[in-house]
C-alpha cells in the first residue's frame, strides 16, 4: 500500500524525523490559509506548492490543462500559493511514473521554503539476497535511485540492518561519514538514519525513502520529500496506516477485490482470466498472449477460496467493458475443484454470461468439478490443458 | 533416490486441527506418510481422527515421536513463531505453507534459523513430495509419479503444471519442492539445484520462475558453473506490467529490475533449455534428454 508524501512525512515526524513545516490543502482556500500560517511561522514569504499523488517525477511532470506547469512549485507570498493551488487542484498530473493518463490531484501540500545546501538520497527497503533491511544512501539527491545504480554504483552506500539487533550507531556514522559531511551535521545525519531504520522495522514498510533529503545553509538534516509503502500482509497490525488510504489513487476494481481477498489487477487486453495461483495465474497471461490476445486482467483467487469468492471474482471479471473471453484455469492442490465449479456456475446463474468461457480444471476433487460443470447445462466450453484452453478461448472470442 | 524426504521422513504438523491442517494432514496419510504427531498449544493429549497424537508444543512432539519433519499450517500472523519454534526443538526440516506472513516477520524468522541446523522450505509455498513416500504439504498427490526429474518451483500451481505434464509423459519426478513466492523465504533455487545436482537419481531438473528478484539469475550462475543435468526453465510473468505486484509479494518488476526478459536470458547464457510456454515443460524436459 502506498501513501502520500504528506502522510509519509507526518509519520516520519512522529517517529522523530526532522521535516519541514507543511500543511496539506484539499482546496484553494486551505492552500491560502496555510500559506498564511506557514509565512507567519518563519517569517518568510517563500513556500512551495506540491502535488500529492502516488507518483515519483512530480517536479518534472506536467498538467495534461497547463502543459508549461510542473507538479511541484515555488511561490512568494499566501496569495500566490493560493492561485498555485487552484491551477494544480483538479488537474490532471502526467509523470515519468503515472503513465500517458496521468493522475487527478486532489490535494497539495503547502511547505516552508528551505534554503538548501545540498540534496541527499536515503532509503531502507528490503534486500532480498540477504533477507535483511538495507539502508542505502548517496550524495546524488533527487536522482532516481535505480539511474545512480546504473550509472554510477560506487555512489551508492549500503549497511544492511541485522534484525536482532538492529541499526547500529557505528554503521549510521559509516555513512553520515561515508557521504562526506563533518562534524555536526554528520551528527545529525547519523540521528536522522538511526530514526529512519526504526521507522521503516515498526510500520513494517517495505519501501521508506527520503529523496531528496536536504541540508540547510544552517546545518540542519530534513527530510525534504518522503515516499512511504507498506507491507500489505503486516497492515493488520497498523489501523492507522490502513486508514491513511487514497480510494482516489487506486483502481475501483483492484479495490472491489481486495474486500473479497482476491488478488487482482486490471490489464489492457480482452480475455478475463480467474486462476489459482499467483504463478499459475502469470502463466496463464503469458499463454494467452502465445496465441495471439491479451489477458484482460490478473486474477488470483488463492488457496482457499469459497463459492461466494469464485462469485466475486466471476462478477469482478465480467465487469470489465472490453471482455470478449473468459478462461478458467484451475489447478487444485489446497483449492477444490468442485468448489470452482460451483462458484462458476452460480455467478453465470447470477450474471448471465455475454462471452465465451472456457474452463480447464485438473486437481484436488478433479471429477465431481468436472461433472457439476457437466450437469450444469451451462454453455461453456471445457478444455483438457493449459495449452488446449487458451487456444479455445482466443478462437471463440475472435 | 530423492532429497530431502522419503520413507524415513516423521512428519509432524503444526496447526493440525486447523481446517486446512486437518485436511492435508488426511491427504498425507492417504498418500502414505508417515505422520507422527501434531502440535495444536491446548489440544495436547487428544488425538487427531483418533489416530495421530496431539502436543501443545513442538518440543514435545519431536522428544516423544522422534518426528524429524514438520509442516506449518498457522495463519500469518503466528507462522513465523511456528518456524522458531521448530527450529529450538531442533526439526532439520520445516515446511511453511502459510500464505500472506508479513515480510518482517520473516527477516525474524530467517535471522533466527542462521546457526540452528534447521532447514526451512517456504512460506507461501505448496511444500514438498517425493512420490509414493512422503507428501508434506497441499498439492494433489495423484498428479506425481516415481521417475527422473527434479522439480523446482517459485510458485505452487504452475509446479503441479509441470509435475503433471511429466508423469504424462513418462517421466516421473524424484522429488518436486516448491520454495514459494515470498520475497524472503528459507531454501532457495540454488540450495535445490545443489541437492539434485548431488542426487543420482536425479537425470534433469526443471526450475520454474517468475518475475521479481534476482533468484532465477543466481540460479543461472550455479547451473553454468556446477550443473551438467540438463535443466528447463520457465519464467511466468513475460506478460506483466512493472510496478505492480502480481499476487505473490516477490513477484514485482520494480526499477527495471526483475523482468522475465532478464531471467531468461541468464538462463539461456547458463545452457538451460527454455520452455516458451507453460504447457510446454514436459515436452522441452523430453527433448533435452534427446
Amino acid at each position: 500500500m502506498k501513501i502520500h508524501e504528506y502522510q509519509g512525512k507526518a509519520l516520519l515526524a512522529a517517529e522523530g524525523v526532522p521535516v519541514p513545516l507543511s500543511q496539506v490543502a484539499f482546496d484553494a482556500a486551505e492552500a491560502h490559509k496555510a500559506a498564511v500560517d506557514i509565512i507567519a511561522k518563519t517569517g518568510s514569504e517563500v513556500v512551495v506548492v506540491k502535488s500529492q499523488i502516488h507518483a515519483g517525477g512530480r517536479g518534472k511532470g506536467r498538467f495534461k490543462e497547463h502543459p508549461d506547469l510542473g507538479g511541484v512549485k515555488v511561490v512568494k507570498g499566501a496569495d500566490a500559493a493560493k492561485a498555485m493551488a487552484e491551477q494544480m487542484l483538479g488537474s490532471t498530473l502526467v509523470t515519468i511514473q503515472t503513465g500517458p493518463e496521468g493522475k487527478r490531484v486532489g490535494r497539495v501540500l503547502i511547505e516552508q521554503g528551505m534554503d538548501i545546501a545540498s540534496e541527499l538520497y536515503v532509503a531502507a527497503t528490503l534486500d532480498r539476497a540477504t533477507g535483511r533491511t538495507v539502508l542505502m544512501a548517496s550524495t546524488e539527491g533527487g536522482m532516481e535511485i535505480e539511474v545512480v545504480a546504473e550509472e554510477s554504483p560506487e555512489k551508492i552506500l549500503k549497511e544492511s540492518i541485522d534484525p536482532a539487533v538492529g541499526l547500529q550507531g557505528f554503521q549510521a556514522r559509516k555513512i553520515a561519514y561515508g557521504l562526506g559531511l563533518t562534524d555536526k551535521v554528520a551528527k545529525r545525519m547519523a540521528k536522522f538514519l538511526g530514526k529512519l531504520a526504526g521507522a521503516y522495522t515498526r510500520l513494517d514498510c517495505s519501501l521508506l525513502e527520503v529523496n531528496p533529503l536536504v541540508i540547510t545553509g544552517a546545518g540542519e538534516v530534513l527530510a525534504l520529500d518522503a515516499k512511504a509503502t507498506f507491507d500489505d500482509n503486516a497492515l493488520y497490525r497498523h489501523p492507522n496506516v490502513e486508514e491513511l488510504r487514497d480510494a482516489e489513487e487506486e483502481d475501483p476494481a483492484e479495490l472491489e477485490a481486495k474486500k473479497f481477498d482476491l488478488s487482482y489487477v486490471n490489464l489492457d487486453g480482452t480475455i478475463g482470466c480467474m486462476v489459482n495461483g499467483a504463478g499459475l495465474a502469470m502463466a496463464t497471461m503469458d499463454i494467452i498472449k502465445v496465441f495471439g490476445a491479451e489477458p484482460a486482467n490478473f486474477l488470483d483467487v488463492g488457496g482457499g477460496a469459497t463459492v461466494e469468492r469464485v462469485t466475486a471474482a466471476f462478477k469482478l471479471i465480467t465487469r470489465d467493458p472490453k471482455l470478449e473471453g473468459i478462461l478458467v484455469n484451475i489447478f487444485g492442490g489446497i483449492m477444490k475443484c468442485d468448489v470452482i465449479a460451483e462458484g462458476v456456475v452460480a455467478a453465470v446463474k447470477e450474471v448471465g454470461l455475454k462471452v465465451p468461457l472456457v474452463v480447464r480444471l485438473e486437481g484436488t476433487n478433479v471429477e465431481q468439478g468436472r461433472t457439476l460443470l457437466e450437469q450444469s447445462g451451462l454453455p461453456l466450453t471445457t478444455a483438457s490443458s493449459l495449452r488446449d484452453a487458451a487456444k479455445k478461448i482466443v478462437e471463440l472470442a475472435k | 533416490m530423492s532429497v530431502l524426504v522419503d520413507n524415513d521422513t516423521k512428519l509432524l504438523v503444526q496447526g493440525i486441527t486447523g481446517k486446512t491442517g486437518a485436511f492435508h494432514t488426511r491427504q498425507s496419510l492417504e498418500y502414505g506418510t508417515s505422520v507422527v504427531a501434531g502440535v495444536t498449544p491446548g489440544k495436547g493429549g487428544e488425538r487427531f481422527d483418533d489416530k495421530v497424537p496431539i502436543f501443545d508444543t513442538v518440543a514435545d512432539a519431536v522428544a516423544q515421536t522422534g518426528a524429524n519433519a514438520s509442516v506449518i499450517f498457522v495463519p500469518p500472523p503466528f507462522a513465523a513463531d511456528a518456524i522458531m519454534e521448530a527450529a529450538d526443538a531442533g526439526v532439520p526440516l520445516v515446511v511453511c505453507i502459510t500464505e500472506g506472513i508479513p515480510v518482517g516477520d520473516m527477516v525474524t524468522a530467517r535471522r533466527y534459523l542462521e546457526g540452528r541446523g534447521s532447514r526451512l522450505i517456504g512460506p507461501n509455498c505448496p511444500g514438498i513430495i517425493t512420490p509414493n513416500q512422503c507428501r508434506i504439504g497441499i498439492m494433489p498427490g495423484y498428479i506425481h509419479t516415481p521417475g527422473r526429474v527434479g522439480v523446482v518451483s517459485r510458485s505452487g500451481t504452475l509446479t503441479y503444471e509441470a509435475v503433471h505434464q511429466l508423469t504424462s509423459l513418462g517421466l516421473g519426478q524424484t522429488t518436486a519442492i516448491g520454495i514459494g513466492g515470498d520475497p524472503v523465504n528459507g531454501t532457495n533455487f540454488v540450495d535445490c539445484l545443489k541437492l539434485f545436482n548431488d542426487d543420482p537419481a536425479t537425470e534433469g531438473i526443471v526450475m520454474i520462475g517468475e518475475i521479481g528478484g534476482s533468484a532465477e539469475e543466481d540460479g543461472a550462475a550455479f547451473i553454468k558453473a556446477h550443473v551438467d543435468k540438463p535443466v528447463v526453465s520457465f519464467i511466468a510473468g513475460t506478460t506483466a506490467p512493472p510496478g505492480k505486484r502480481m499476487g505473490h509479494a516477490g513477484a514485482i518488476i520494480s526499477g527495471g529490475k526483475g523482468t522475465a526478459e532478464a531471467k531468461l536470458a541468464a538462463l539461456r547464457e547458463a545452457g538451460v533449455h527454455i520452455a516458451e510456454t507453460p504447457s510446454d515443460i514436459g515436452s522441452t524436459m523430453v527433448q533435452a534428454f534427446g
